[in-house]
């Protein structure tokens, strides 16, 4: 394999960007062709599966647990871990993929989808052999034409090859997987309103518990939701082993991960990075990565795992691509998405951005973030538009309470003299959307009070009787 | 206007027979729906409610969920511009306005010769090609407004008929699932033992 430059890009992979770097799911970026099953066959593809089919299947299963290849579709929970919670001698066990990649920032798992079809779906193929799963459904976002007309010719070429369907490659191991796609709503990727949007429902999330669908899924069954980049791991781990695996990165956070970030940076891109000991500076200023910020501008923010996590500044550079040290400066790792922010960011319209989103991707189903959402989004609305009082301010804290009760964690800053709380927070709703909607407020009203202050009319009664101005 | 076609109905009794219970095609069916007419129909969904068992209502109700189904007529050309944080940094405000002129419709609009919808849209992950666009589901990166001009231009000119279909047609490639290769859907409560791979030494 030849050895890209540390910033080579390819005109058939927009936005991607290569390193010298270990490569584990998208080393078949490269190739224009990597969608191919001729590609893939050519570049170790389906040999991943085929070590894994020589081994018995809880053998499989003890050496992705040992590996602790974390989930990458926000909350990083080891997927062998969670493979294990389905409850013993339940049957039938489905797999369900989620590809409803709609984080704002996020994109990696369209680039897997649209460049590697194949390695996702050996992936597949491995987690429900190890786990024991009988059939699998690939959810694919609605808008992601691309990706679908990919996934689904790499389906048509691998059934044809006897690499999906009965007997695959001549064992006992027979899978369907079942291309299935969405019709746009953010909040269906959470796993629970997955599985009713596979259901042939709205796709609102079920109540907890059970918190895992592990227990109870997609028809009452035990189902397990991976993420795609998390299942594109599977194929290369069969062939290199746990140990080189976890060689890769640090022991809480091994392998790599892809991150994509953008905004007001140099090169934005998608980066594949060591886990755990990347940094944030590595990332935004770093020569092989981002290369600094545009025009030569200072940083004044950063989004550090999508559109939910608390925003992150200078203070928190050399923080790590590690969820508990994240987690201990105020965020999270999420989805391995980066948003940068210049000085010129004018800061309550770019939280107006992300809040508009949550707020329009409610789901509906509870109380404090239907209705506090869109209170949030015309509060702020109303301050960015240069109308709003000093006590919009304090309102948009009283509806962000409601949402999430007690202190919201946010980062720690040099320059107020302010100390960091912790991830995670408490939540009053079922799912991650409405607590998302107060997180980029409470983020710029925390770090950034003066940006407010200059925008609002102080106003700190109302006059109850008119008084005429004299002459 | 319009049950699903009998080549649509063949289509769909195939869908529907790879879940293990028929209510699980209901988004494909809408889809296959919005393919054939361009949105999704009272009638296609009184019949869609038929082919899984559920009532129109029920069928109304999910598809209702879901931006991407469209209840009347849009433009052939479906544009959504992203206006979420990465793409709004790089001026996606600035965008949006150039093509309300530019089509001489308000977001949310569809002009006068049935062309061209415009939508404000939600976080189309390509935020590093920010500000970026689609056209019915198709990208268009790093656009500024000399391209979004150009992108008009050529749509109007039929230049693009290959690469982006009419609106109501999502990905043009079908899974087929060979009949002698696939291993079929069967009812959740009809297994009760463990796959049989599970069992064996190894599975090769």
């Amino acid at each position: 394999m030849n050895t890209p430059n540390s910033t080579s890009t390819y005109p058939h992979a927009p936005g991607f960007v290569a390193g010298d770097r270990p490569r584990i799911v998208t080393s078949r970026f490269e190739y224009a062709d990597s969608y191919t099953l001729e590609r893939f066959l050519a570049t170790d593809g389906y040999a991943g599966l085929r070590a894994a089919l020589a081994r018995p299947a809880n053998e499989i299963h003890d050496e992705v647990k040992s590996a602790t290849v974390l989930g990458r579709g926000g909350a990083g929970f080891p997927a062998g871990t969670k493979w294990g919670l389905t409850p013993q001698g339940v049957f039938p066990r489905y797999l369900v993929v989620n590809g409803d990649e709609s984080e704002p920032g996020t994109y990696k798992d369209r680039l897997l989808m649209e460049r590697d079809p194949h390695q996702l779906i050996e992936g597949c193929l491995i987690a429900c052999y190890a786990a024991g799963l009988s059939q699998c459904f690939l959810y694919i976002r609605g808008e992601m034409a691309l990706a679908q007309e990919r996934v689904a010719d790499a389906l048509n070429e691998a059934y044809a090859a006897g690499y999906v369907g009965k007997n695959i490659l001549g064992s006992k191991f027979s899978l369907d997987i079942i291309l299935h796609w969405g019709a746009g709503a953010y909040v269906v990727g959470e796993e629970t309103a997955l599985i009713e949007s596979l259901e042939g429902n709205r796709g609102m999330p079920r109540l907890k518990p059970p918190y895992f669908p592990a227990a109870i899924g997609l028809y009452g069954q035990p189902t397990i939701v991976n993420n795609v980049e998390t299942l594109a791991n599977l194929p290369w781990l069969m062939l290199n082993g746990a140990d080189a695996y976890t060689a890769i990165g640090t022991k809480t956070s091994p392998g790599t991960r892809m991150v994509a970030v953008s905004g007001h940076v140099k090169r934005p891109g998608v980066y594949e990075i060591i886990n755990g000991v990347t940094t944030f500076r590595d990332l935004i200023f770093g020569e092989e990565y981002c290369g600094g910020i545009r025009n030569g501008n200072k940083l004044k923010a950063f989004v550090p795992g999508g559109g939910s996590a608390p925003w992150f500044t200078e203070d928190q550079l050399d923080v790590p691509f590690e969820g508990q040290q994240a987690g201990a400066a105020g965020s999270m790792l999420g989805s391995g998405a980066v948003m940068v922010m210049d000085e010129t960011t004018d800061i309550p319209a770019a939280a107006l951005t992300l809040t508009r989103f949550y707020a329009h991707e409610s789901c509906g189903k509870c109380t404090p973030c239907r209705e506090g959402g869109t209170w949030l989004e015309r509060i702020l609305s109303r301050i960015v538009d240069g109308k709003g009082t000093d006590a919009d301010l304090a309102q948009l804290v009283e509806v962000g309470t409601s949402i999430c009760p007690g202190d919201f964690p946010h980062a720690s800053s040099t320059r107020l003299g302010l100390d960091a709380v912790p991830f995670p927070y408490k939540m009053n709703t079922i799912c991650f959307v409405g607590p998302s909607a107060y997180a980029p407020i409470n983020s710029a009203l925390v770090l950034f009070p003066e940006d407010f202050a200059a925008r609002v009319t102080k106003r700190s009664m109302i006059p109850v009787t008119a008084v005429r101005a004299e002459s | 206007m319009a049950r699903l076609s009998e080549e649509n109905v063949r289509l769909a009794k195939e869908v529907i027979a790879r879940y293990p219970r028929a209510r699980s095609a209901m988004i494909p069916l809408l889809h296959l729906a919005q393919e054939q007419d361009g949105y999704v129909t009272n009638e296609a969904m009184a019949h869609i409610g038929d082919l899984v068992g559920a009532t129109s209502a029920e069928v109304y109700g999910t598809a209702s969920f879901y931006e991407m189904f469209k209840f009347e007529p849009v433009g052939k050309y479906l544009i959504n511009i992203c206006g979420t944080m990465s793409c709004a940094l790089m001026g996606a405000e600035d965008l949006m306005h150039h093509a309300e002129h530019r089509l001489g419709v308000k977001l949310g609009g569809t002009t006068d010769d049935g062309l061209f919808t415009l939508e404000r849209a939600e976080c189309q992950a390509a935020c590093t090609e920010a500000p970026c666009l689609q056209v019915n589901y198709r990208y268009r990166f790093r656009v500024t407004a000399a391209d979004f001009d150009a992108l008009v231009d050529d749509l109007k000119a039929g230049n693009l008929t290959d690469e982006v279909p009419a609106h109501g047609i999502v990905a043009r490639v079908r899974q087929q699932i060979p009949v002698d290769r696939g291993v079929g859907a069967v009812p959740p409560e009809d297994v009760t033992e463990a796959p049989t791979w599970m069992a064996e030494k190894a599975a090769l």
